[in-house]
Order: C-alpha cells, then structure tokens, then sequence
C-alpha cells in the first residue's frame, strides 16, 4: 500500500502526515491523532456518529479517504469548546438534557454547528431535515431539535450584540 | 462560579457526565489505546443456517503474513450462558444459524485478519432448518439441541429435552372453562412479532488480554461487567479472580449488551496470543447477524369479558422463537408467563409461554423484556371488547386495570401503584374519544390508548453494593457497579449519595470506568432495577458515612449523635448550634482538646442491597406468594394520522405516563420517556427479514431504518405519577424500559380508531396498511 505526504490542519493544529492510499479519515482521525471524540458507529456514511467539519461542511469522515483531505482544514468534536468553555450550542445540548449515551452527540454538535453557521435561523423543519444523517436511538431527537433552537437565538443574540 | 445544588434528589441536576460526552473525552471501548502490541481479530462465520461442521483448515490462513493465530471451535470447546449454558463461544460441531462463528483470526491489522478469514476452510454438511417457532415445536421438525438434557441451567427454568422448547411457564388460576359461558364479548386473535434488533449506535467492542501469568482482563462495551466476570469465568474454569472486566461508557445498550454475547469469543481467542491485547469489534453488518435480537412472538390470545365490561377470562399461548440459543432468552418467556394477562385483574386465567428454538439469530433480551411482545395483543383485544360491549376504551381499563392490594395472577399482593392516575394523564393529554379532523381529505385521523407492566425480570436475588469515600476537601467519591448507557444512573448514584449525607450534589464523583476490580459487585444493568436496587445501596452507604460522622463529631462535642445533622456539608448541632465542616476531619479526624489524641479517620461507607423475599412458584400453576419484587405500570395514548393515498403513518402526539414512584431526577424520567415513545413507535415499523435459508436481508442501516429526525413527531406529552415504592430509595422505582412496552399497540389502536382495520402483525409498515385499504377499497 503506497504511503501519501498530506498536511491538515486539525482543531487549529497543522499536521504533516504519511497515510496508506486506503486509510479514511474517520481512522487517520482516531487511530494516528488519538481523537477519539469522532466515533465510528458503521463505516458506511449510514449513522452520522462520525461527522466532523472539512472545510466548513458536515461531512462522515468514514466515507472521506485521509488522502482527500490533503490541505484541508477539519473540526472535530474535541475543537468545539474553546478552552475548557462550552459553546452555546453545547451548552444548550446540556440545559435541554439532549445527551443520553452520548455516541452519537459529537455527530449530532457537528451537523448542529454546521446549520447554525450556515442558516442561524433555521425552522424547525430544517432543524429536522439538517440532522436526518445523524441517528440517535436513545432521546428520540426532540430535545437535540429544541437545543439546537436554544443555541440559534444565542446566536442572534450574539450577532446582534457584534459577537461572532 | 460554581453552583451547589443541596438536597439533589427530586431537582433536575445536569448529568453529571454531560461535559465528558459532550467534549469527546467521554471514553468507550474502542477509545482505549493499547498501543503496539494490540492484535486484531476477526471472526469466521457460518454460511447455512443448521449444519454439522465436519472439517476446518487453517493452514492457509496462517500462511498470511501478519496472522498470529486462528482459533476454531475445536480449540474453545466452551458452553456459556445465563439461565441455561446452550451456546458455545465458537462453534464446534455444529451451526444453528446463519453467521454464527466457527473460527476467529488473530492478525496485527483488522484488514489482515478480515482477509484471512476469507481463507478459512471449513466443510459444512448441511441439516433441515427451522425457522418460525409453530414449525419449531412440531414432532418432526429438526431437532436443534439434541443434548438440552444436559444443559445447566437455572432453578426456575424447565426446559423439554428431546423438543426445541427451551422453557414452558404454566399459569392457571381460577376455571376459564366454566367462565366463558358466562361472558357477553369474547374476542380471540393471533398476533405476530418479527425478530427486531436493538440498533445501538455503538456496535459491540471487546478487548482481551491474557497474560502469562493466567490473569485475563477483558475491556467491553457491556451492562454486565460483573456478570461476565461470572458467566466467562465459569465457562472457561479460570478463577473468577483472574477475570477482570473493565467497562467504561457504554454506547447505548437497550438489553443488546446484557449478559454475555461476543466477549466471551474475544477472550478464547486472545487465549491463544497470550500477553497480547486482542480487540474484536462488531461491524454494524455483524450487529444484525451475530449479536442478540428481540425475540419473535406468535401468541393466541382469547380474553372475555361480561355485559358490564368486567373481564371474567383469559386463554393465552404464547410461542416465542427464541432464535438458535436461548441461555438468556428463557427467562423472558418465564416473564411473559408470569404477567401474561398484562395489567388486569382477570380471575381466571390459563397462559402457556414457550420459548423455541429457531436457526435464526440469538433472540435475548431487548428493553421491556417480554412485554412489548406480550401487550401488542392484549392491548388490542382489550380496544376490541370495549367496543364490543360499546364502552369508551379508556373506561374499560379503568374499571378492570390491576390496583394496589389486588390479588395478582400469580397469587401476588400487587405493591402500591396508581394506574388509572396515568390513564386519565394519556387520556386527557390527547383528548382520547374527541374525533378530530385530517389535515387533508386523503388522510384519517385515528386515537388510540394502552397500558402496561413490567416487573424486573431477574433471579430471585440479585444484589448491589456501593462504597461512599472521600477526599480532603469533603468531595466524595461514590463507586459502584452499575453502568451508565445513557439513562444517567451516574447521575442519580450521585444525587442520592448526596442526598443522603448532607452534601452539595457538585461535590459527588461516580468512579468509571466500571471495573470488577474495583468496583462493587452489581449483578447487571438490566431490568430497570438499576434506580431501586443500586439506588439502596448508595443510600445506605451514604448513610452509613453519615453514622459514622455523626458519631465522631458528637463524642468531640459531647452531645448525642441523635441532635446532629450534616447540612451543606457541615456537621450541625440542633441543641448547641455548632458547626463542623466536614472538610479534613472525613480524613484527618478530629483533634481532642490541646491536641491530647485524636478521633476518628478516613470514613468509608458501604451499602448493600439485594431482595430477599421473592420465592418459588409452583410448576403446574404458577402460582406463589411473592413472584416478582414488584412492577411498575404505566399508559399511552397516540394521536395520528394514515394517509389513504401511501399507507404511510404519521404520529402527530405520544403521550406518556408512568408510576415511577419517585422521581429522582424528573428531567432524566421525562427524557426517558420522550426517548422511549420514540424507541417504541420505532418498534412498530421494525422487522429483521430473512431469506428461505435464514439469512437476514437487511443487513445495514439504510435497509433495516431505525426513525430519524423528519420521523419524530412534533409532541411527546410525557408525565409522571409518583405512589412510592415501599422499598424503593425516596419511594423510587424503573421506568428506562417500560417508556416503549405500549406504543406499538397504541398505535394500532389509533389506527382501527382511523381506519377500522385491525393488523394483528408487526410490523406496521405503509405496504401493509396500503394493501389491507386496497382490500378493503378504501
């Protein structure tokens, strides 16, 4: 298996990396940069646990090859939180208690960030729609629907104010 | 600024591992690094459904590179199992269904061991299968288990050697036979429930690792730390001290994790690369095949009742396929036979449950363990007699729904419980029996209510212990043995604790990963018993902590004990007004006066709790004086819409409520219950399909589709009742696996309520309904 020269850039952090042609990114994530937070629920792109942002966009990074992402700049859930405080988006996950098991909530804060930053103002029905790649068998989904609308006025608010 | 919460239980505190799982560092089995020396494992499984295995070469396989070892059935000859040891960890001389492991590859990349399974010759001699549980128990249908007279098994378990019936409960109370003439409305059906599969979202992961030396650590994704410990060191005859289980998050379970399902094969194989980490992880394709399922259910069920809406009988057999082993599988079958009326007092009852033997996959215990099975068909006959005698289906529950005192099936005193307090929530929640319009002529309106029991299904004496230590500072540290899947057991082990000793809930640590080591014995996190019985032990270990500090600070001031309190995390006197913070002296003790000696020392609470009073049930009648610690019961009603064009449903409200006797942590009962009406409605729609030849077919995510976020519907009403539980901790009792029992027969019923079409099948997919409309022309 031939071996590839990428450099990413991780939670802020560039990487030089050698990866084999067939290594995803799901696995170049947890396997050579110990971040674990992404998790891997079916290496098929069916259940959303390992979505992470690649240039801004939600993306399974089981269905991403590491090679792909050469020059790219990722977000993961371990580079949501700025310095042990929670964004308003993770503190809404915990007002409305929209955790359970907790495997598929880095997924789920990926794609909730993801649609606030490019729809901060999104519809309930949106909020649905964003989050159909990402399955959770234990909240039933409602009260990840309602943090993600607590989190979208902070966000207005923020906005408002001058704040990013 | 830190906030401190006193008196915790019964507020809605933030879980307490909320930060952790919402940050990434929250840590599952497959988050454990191990470094270089881990190897990787693959398993080789069967492609036939029921055959004898007369050959395997492994020869080829080792000659892979970077392949260590290849471990057949023949070398791991072991049995393993709860309540009747059946499975073989890998099997030896025969498969029973499809994709059960006959070999296991160990390679240094999951890639190499994948490919050299692939080269894992095994010659099969193929034998007649049997797949649905009336096939099952006819006189010529292949025989499955020719050895179950030899099995081990559990006291309370009968199985039939020489059959596939695995266990048989008889109940019989009163005379049905002399009933039925005396009913105005008898209504008899067959129902029927595909295998279904729990679908958490983290897949099966086992680490093992064995050392020269013979200890054996195996790192899991399991409700079961202790229990494995148990069960796999039982079945491999290794002292149970040299069989650490270490468990950390588990990523959701649902009874998919309980007991012992793939970890056992992780251990045999690392058997054979000793001193090397060996880590099997299920693929989400795995998951459906070789993992364990919810059982399938063909129950014929006959229920009467008289012109006043009293039910005055039942006749029910319930036939459960129990897939190709049932070790844990028996005891749901004993648990839909115990409660097989549902929450009814009916005075005359005779119910058969059987669990069969199927070649198709493991059937074990998935959240409600029997019940939902058991209420899809009574809950819909129960709707079918009220309509029959033309009483509004809310009323007929009312009147003949199980009460406090009544004497139950098994001849049980039913525990104090309020259920007519939940059907009057559900029923108002949704404006049950107030017909409302579609929100388009195509589509009709339909509300449907049912009700539910659960008792925690068990061995008559499970227990659980806890320990209370502290720090310098007075945080403290709670251990103990139950796991956290989710449903915040953490969290209410650290509200309890708290509660109990006078402290600030912030200043509670729970201690993970759990770990048999370490941590106190619980027997599993199963049950819904985890709340009750855990619940008692952290609360007499807290309590015991307290005793201890009362007594030390009282011998310093000379007062008695009984005029102490610890408030906020001081020791307080009620007679002379002292304070004593608890910082240092739950370590350092108390100084005598001018330092002449000292009290006390490094205070350690423990607790314990384990039933005591659950006893026998007769054989021939199952009847006994005490058959179950007690049940929690519960109602839903359902407001949807069909649309005639599609077939397809849409649930526009669940309404739940439940007696939980008290709620420790409201937020996290309500958020059971929202998830669980989700899990339950889910159910309705589920089935895992096979081929002629026992294979399943939908094998993934897309194919076997679990609800998403566009499914959901815009409202779960979810509400509570709080009768306390006479030996519950605060009065509390389980409620995690009852929040799904009755939503699929709920939901029929609101769709005969739209309709007037009965499906006595799950699932309830649009084919079905669009069909039975065609049928019927609309």
């Amino acid at each position: 298996m031939a071996n590839h020269s990428i450099t990413i850039t991780v939670n802020g952090g560039r990487e030089r990396l050698d990866v084999p042609s067939n290594m995803t990114l799901l696995q170049l994530l947890r396997e050579k940069l110990a971040l674990t937070g992404t998790k891997n629920g079916c290496t098929a792109g069916e259940c959303g646990a390992c979505t992470i942002l690649m240039n801004g966009e939600p993306v399974n990074s089981c269905m991403v090859l590491a090679v792909e992402a050469d020059g790219a700049e990722i977000v993961t859930v371990e580079g949501l939180a700025d310095d042990g405080q929670l964004t308003p988006m993770q503190e809404a996950f915990v007002k409305h208690n929209a955790v359970q098991c907790g495997f598929c909530t880095p997924g789920m804060l990926i794609s909730a960030h993801a649609l606030l930053k490019r729809n901060p103002h999104p519809t309930e029905e949106e909020i649905r729609l964003a989050m159909v790649g990402n399955l959770c068998r234990c909240t039933g989904y409602l009260r990840i629907i309602k943090a993600v609308q607590t989190a979208s006025k902070r966000v207005s608010q923020s906005q408002d104010e001058g704040g990013a | 600024m830190t906030k401190f919460t006193s008196d915790p239980v019964g507020k809605s505190v933030p879980r307490v591992d909320v930060y952790d799982k919402l940050t990434g560092i929250a840590l599952f089995a497959d988050d454990i690094q191990f470094g270089p020396s881990l190897y990787y494992a693959r398993l080789v499984r069967s492609p036939y459904a029921h055959a004898l295995i007369k050959r395997i070469v492994t020869s080829k396989a080792l000659e892979v590179p970077g392949v260590k070892a290849v471990v057949t059935g023949k070398d791991a000859p072991e049995l393993v199992g709860m309540y009747l040891v059946d499975r073989p960890v890998l099997a030896g001389e025969r498969v029973r269904y499809f994709g059960e492991p006959v070999a296991g590859v160990i390679a240094t990349s999951e890639a190499i061991a994948e490919e050299a399974t692939r080269l894992v010759e095994v010659e099969y001699e193929e034998l007649p299968a049997v797949f649905g549980p009336m096939e099952s128990i006819q006189p010529d249908a292949p025989l499955l288990h020719p050895d179950l007279g030899k099995y081990k098994v559990a006291s309370f378990i009968f199985p039939e050697p020489g059959t596939n019936i695995s266990e048989h409960f008889k109940l019989r109370k009163g005379d049905v036979e002399s009933a039925w003439p005396r009913c105005a409305a008898i209504v008899e059906g067959t129902f029927r429930l595909p295998q279904i599969q729990h679908v958490p979202l983290e897949p099966h992961i086992s680490v093992a690792l064995w050392e020269p030396s013979g200890q054996v650590t195996l790192w899991t994704s399991t409700q079961s730390p202790h229990a494995q410990r148990d069960l796999i060191a039982q079945s491999i005859n290794i002292p149970h001290g040299n069989l650490r289980v270490v468990s950390p998050y588990v990523g959701g379970g649902f009874g998919g994790k309980a007991g012992v399902t793939m970890e056992a094969c992780a251990v045999v194989l690392a058997r054979a690369v000793k001193g090397h980490p060996v880590k099997l992880r299920l693929t989400r394709e795995e998951e459906f095949v070789g993992t364990t399922m919810r059982q399938s259910l063909v129950a014929h069920t006959k229920i009467g009742c008289d012109a006043e809406g009293n039910l005055l009988a039942m006749e029910t057999q319930y036939h459960f396929g129990g897939g190709a082993y049932n070790d844990y599988g028996v005891n749901i079958i004993r648990a839909a036979g115990y409660s097989c009326t549902g929450p009814y007092d009916i005075p005359n009852v005779k119910g058969d449950s059987y669990c069969v033997y199927t070649n198709l996959p493991i059937g074990g215990p998935m959240r409600g363990f029997g019940m939902p099975e058991i209420h899809w068909g009574i809950e819909q006959i129960m709707d079918q007699l009220a309509e029959k005698i033309g009483m509004d289906p809310a009323e007929f529950r009312r009147r003949n729904c199980v009460r406090t005192g009544d004497i139950i099936l098994t001849g049980m005193e039913m525990p104090a419980i309020d259920l007519v307090a939940c059907i009057d929530k559900v029923a108002a929640a949704v404006g049950l029996g107030k017909k409302e319009e579609p929100s388009a002529s195509h589509k009709r309106r339909g509300k449907g209510i049912a009700i539910m029991w659960k008792a925690p299904a068990m061995p008559p004496n499970p227990g659980s212990s806890a320990v209370v230590r502290f720090n310098e500072d007075a945080t403290l540290n709670v251990e103990i043995g139950a796991q956290e899947l989710g449903q915040g057991s953490f969290t209410v082990a650290a509200q309890m604790a708290a509660h109990a000793l006078g402290v600030p809930y912030e200043w509670v640590r729970v201690s993970a990963p759990i770990d048999t080591r370490y941590s106190p014995y619980e027997w599993q996190t199963v049950a819904s018993r985890i709340t009750w019985t855990m619940g008692n032990a952290v609360k007499a270990a807290a309590e015991d902590a307290r005793r201890q500090i009362l007594q030390i600070v009282a011998e310093h001031w000379g007062e008695d004990p009984d005029d102490l309190d610890i408030k906020n995390g001081k020791v307080i006197s009620y007679k002379s007004e002292q304070e004593q913070p608890l910082q240092n002296m739950v370590i350092y003790g108390l100084p005598n006066e001018n330092f002449e000696g000292w009290k006390g020392g490094p205070i350690v609470g423990r607790g314990m709790f384990m039933p005591t009073y659950v006893t026998n049930l007769d054989f021939e009648t199952g009847q006994g004086t005490r058959a179950v610690v007690h049940y929690t019961v519960g109602a839903q009603a359902v407001d949807l819409e069909v649309d005639t064009e599609t077939g397809q449903v849409e649930i526009l409200k669940i309404a739940s409520a439940y007696d939980v006797g008290k709620a420790i942590n409201p937020d996290l009962v309500l958020a059971q219950i929202e998830g669980g009406a989700v899990h339950g409605m889910s159910s309705a729609f589920e089935e895992l399909k096979f081929d002629e030849q026992g294979q399943p077919l939908n094998r993934s995510l897309v194919d076997y589709r679990i609800v998403t976020s566009v499914d959901v519907p815009k409202e779960i009403h979810g509400d509570f009742v709080e009768t306390p539980l006479e030996d519950g901790p605060w009065g509390a009792r389980g409620v995690g696996e009852h929040v799904m029992v009755q939503t699929a027969p709920a939901i029929a019923n609101a769709i005969s309520d739209a309709l007037g079409i009965r499906f006595n099948d799950l699932p309830l997919s649009a084919e079905k309904i669009f069909m039975a409309l065609e049928e019927r022309g609309r």
